[in-house]
């Protein structure tokens, strides 16, 4: 088994009510959630694999594919819907050549929709990596992606 | 320590901080304020303090709820009231320990006001101003004014004084406090508090357990952020009070993992208060034991549904199961459970610390006390508002809100998120209570209120409902995932200009179907935001069925863009940006679309400089002229 997987695991008891924090740890070191882990963490909480990938594919906070370096949640919260999120996503899914729910092929970009990320007041708004990205307009997306090797 | 001598201490600490000898600057460093650049902007505040060699501390201060000023910097000077700045960028800084620190002079472009008892000549009290006039704040008192990582300062301010007094009752006493409150669920359902707890506290049962709703899934919606954020230790005071009352010794707080601010911060506070014997064993001599654990969500709106988040806590799909039994008799692992919100709990903090009867002193005959909002949207001062019960929306668009934005014509308010309605611009005097609102067709919520103008589509509002609604579906009932795609499909005809008078109909019906038939919460509200724009708004859907027009300019097919003759100067910008071809024109020529190729993305009328502005959007289609 990875050795990062087995350090993992070592701090949980293999009580199968452990199985979104553990979901949740895995993903933190991997960056996703990949086939074998979810085999690993099967065997280790004793349940199906299948009820560990079917608990994983309920939450969307959960994903398959790696990340990209710089990955991109779009809110779609309401404050952000009324204040034009659609059209940002549109600009965004231009500027880096990918469409939600994918990562470019260099591994640059993941871009993900989120239902909100309770920056309401600052609407619309993204987060990059960690940080909030306020206010935004197509002309700000441009700044923010066009520099960095965009399409 | 004993708990006495904790609070003094504690209430040192803060009367050193505000009436010391040393200058204080606070910065608001919340979410709304880190992504308004604070962080930043206390890292050049130190290292200016520092240059110029001043005596002063910077700390750190949850949201006072303006959001629309972060970020927000407060600054005491000794020997004068705490004033508050807003905007403050870090090219103010310098200015900023400049004028008020050195010269002792205020800064007029930035100054919100002060705060606290004292005055300065010509500043207003920031309680004074017409965003904070109206308000009341129960719940938030301490939001942006204490800092959160620091437990004295929590103490200072009668926190914990709940928990000494509920501990010098009965459970069954303070059950009766509760109960003479009045305090309803603020969850959105608006259950009586006492009543759910009594019906836990009545079983019989060693294991008993109490979990606080966090997860927060209403897109527009962040009261409970704030309050994480801002002032931990409230929520953490209220579970053990409820705790108390019901009789449970493990405590969960569920809270999504998109807020790793409020969860940092919420740890924080756990293992603080277990330090200092406010949780754990025989906390402050009580004998009474309590833990807490926090529980991350992991994304899944249905889990704001009581039944669905204890199966997520139990490591499960958050899928609902029927009720009854209900939780408050058999709930997580099968044991009685009581689910509060972090409102709710938090109220229950303030209840207990003031004397009985000052809760119902706020709001109105059925819906006591006070509500938070997040007021969002087309609105100029957005953020998170508390209001007693049976205010006016009038009075929180207008004078809390200060007016919708750009000075445009307010259209519509949102309520309760996917599972609320949108109440019209002629119903602006409706009074925000819990019965009000229901008879409106929306429901109180757990605070999200968006407000939109003339620009906002209510039949693109009610599609991103029911988008969001079916994506949330858990699939578990066939009226919530089959209906909800019904609906989706019938508004995304209606937008797209195929849609029937008979699709009408067809709507309302599936509505009430899914209402009666769905198993959970989450269907039984999910056609709301449809109905309420259907009852308000029907014009607006007749426009896009009869007419083929989108009369607010947002729904791609029913709108087109054109060139205005006497405006375009041929700068072959949008020439180029066109993704579609659809321009033609030779550069210093008048350009022109066809509307056959267009693709309606709008990136012609964004490129196209504003010192022409030759863009326009119309309602409708145009036919090509050629």
């Amino acid at each position: 088994m990875n050795e990062k997987l087995k350090e993992t695991f070592s701090s949980f008891e293999g009580k199968e009510e452990e199985l979104i924090p553990l979901l949740q740890k895995v993903q933190e070191i991997l960056g996703f959630l990949s086939d074998e882990s979810m085999e690993e963490i099967a065997r280790f909480i004793r349940v199906p694999a299948s009820m560990v990938y079917g608990v994983a594919t309920f939450y969307t906070q959960f994903r398959f594919v790696p990340k990209g370096e710089k990955h991109i949640m779009l809110c779609r919260g309401t404050a952000c819907h009324v204040k034009g999120a659609p059209r940002i996503q549109e600009e965004v899914e231009n500027q880096i050549g990918i469409k939600v729910g994918e990562t470019s092929e260099d591994l640059k970009y993941s871009l993900e929709n989120v239902a909100c990320i309770g920056a309401c007041s600052l609407a619309p708004c993204a987060m990059v990596n960690d940080s909030v990205e306020a206010n935004l307009s197509p002309k700000k997306i441009e700044k923010l992606f066009s520099t960095s090797g965009g399409r | 320590m004993d708990f006495l001598s904790l609070k003094k201490e504690a209430l040192t600490e803060w009367n050193d901080l505000l009436n010391g000898s040393v200058p204080v600057i606070m910065v608001g460093n919340a979410t709304c304020g880190r992504s308004a650049g604070a962080s930043s902007l206390i890292k050049g505040l130190n290292s200016k303090v520092l240059s110029k060699n001043i005596e002063c501390k910077v700390i750190e201060v949850g949201c006072i709820g303006m959001c629309y000023q972060e970020p927000i910097v407060s600054i005491y000077n000794p020997g004068e009231p705490l004033t508050v700045y807003g905007n403050v960028s870090e090219n103010d800084v310098e200015k900023l320990i400049d004028a008020h620190l050195i010269r002792n002079e205020i800064v007029n472009e930035n100054i919100i006001g002060t705060l606290g008892d004292t005055q300065l000549e010509n500043v207003n009290n920031i309680w004074e101003t017409s965003v904070l006039k109206p308000q009341e704040r129960l719940v938030l008192k301490n939001c942006g004014i204490i800092d959160p990582t620091n437990l004295n300062h929590y103490l200072a301010n009668n926190g914990y004084g709940g928990l000494q007094e509920a501990f010098q009752l009965s459970a069954q006493e303070v059950l009766e406090r509760v109960k003479e409150s009045g305090l309803r669920g603020r969850g959105g359902a608006g259950f009586p508090t006492w009543k759910k707890w009594q019906f836990c506290k009545d079983q019989q049962n060693d294991t008993k357990y109490l979990i606080c709703n966090a997860d927060e899934g209403d897109p527009g919606a962040f009261m409970n952020r704030s309050l994480l954020e801002g002032d931990p230790h409230s929520l953490i005071e209220g579970m053990i009070i409820a705790a108390y009352t019901i009789g449970a010794n493990t405590g969960y707080i569920y809270c999504r993992a998109e807020y790793p601010l409020a969860l940092e911060r919420l740890g924080l506070a756990i293992s603080q208060a277990e330090q200092n014997n406010l949780l754990g064993e025989d906390i402050l001599g009580s004998g009474f034991n309590f833990r807490i654990k926090i529980k991350e969500g992991a994304g899944a709106f249905v889990c704001g549904e009581e039944t669905a988040l204890i199966a997520s806590i139990e490591g499960k799909r958050g899928m609902p199961r029927p009720r009854p039994p209900f939780p408050a008799i058999s709930g997580l692992w099968d044991k009685p459970t009581i689910i509060n919100n972090v409102e709710t709990l938090a109220s229950v903090a303030r209840i207990m610390q003031n004397e009985p009867g000052w809760f119902s002193r706020f709001g109105t005959e059925k819906s006591k006390g006070t509500k938070t909002f997040a007021l969002v949207g087309k609105i100029k001062n957005t953020g998170l508002i508390e209001v007693p019960m049976g205010i006016t929306l009038k009075e929180i668009i207008y004078d809390i809100g200060g007016g919708i934005s750009a000075d445009k014509k307010f259209k519509a308010v949102q309520t309760g998120g996917p599972s609320g309605g949108c109440v019209p611009a002629n119903m602006i005097d409706l009074k925000v209570d819990y019965e009000s609102l229901t008879e409106a067709g929306t429901i109180m919520g757990s605070g999200g209120l968006v407000v939109m103008d003339e620009d906002n589509c209510m039949v693109d509002v009610a599609k991103y409902f029911i988008d969001f609604a079916h994506k949330e579906s858990c699939g578990e009932c066939a009226p919530c995932r089959l209906g909800t795609k019904q609906m989706l499909d019938i508004l995304e005809d209606i937008v797209s200009g195929k849609g029937t008078m008979e699709d009408l109909d067809l709507l309302e019906d599936l509505g009430k179907g899914i209402k009666s038939g769905s198993l959970c919460g989450l269907g039984q509200t999910a056609p709301n935001p449809v109905l309420t724009t259907i009852r308000y708004f029907k014009d607006e859907y007749i426009e896009h069925i009869q007419n083929k027009r989108c009369p607010s300019k947002v729904c791609k097919e029913l709108i087109f863009y054109d060139i205005l003759p006497d405006k375009c100067t041929g700068c072959h910008i949008c020439f180029k940006v066109c993704p579609a071809s659809a321009i033609s024109g030779d550069p210093k020529e008048l350009h022109k679309i066809d509307q056959s190729l267009c693709i309606k993305c709008g990136m012609c009328m964004d490129k196209c400089p504003e010192k022409f502005n030759a863009i326009d959007v119309y309602p409708g289609n145009k036919v090509s002229e050629d």
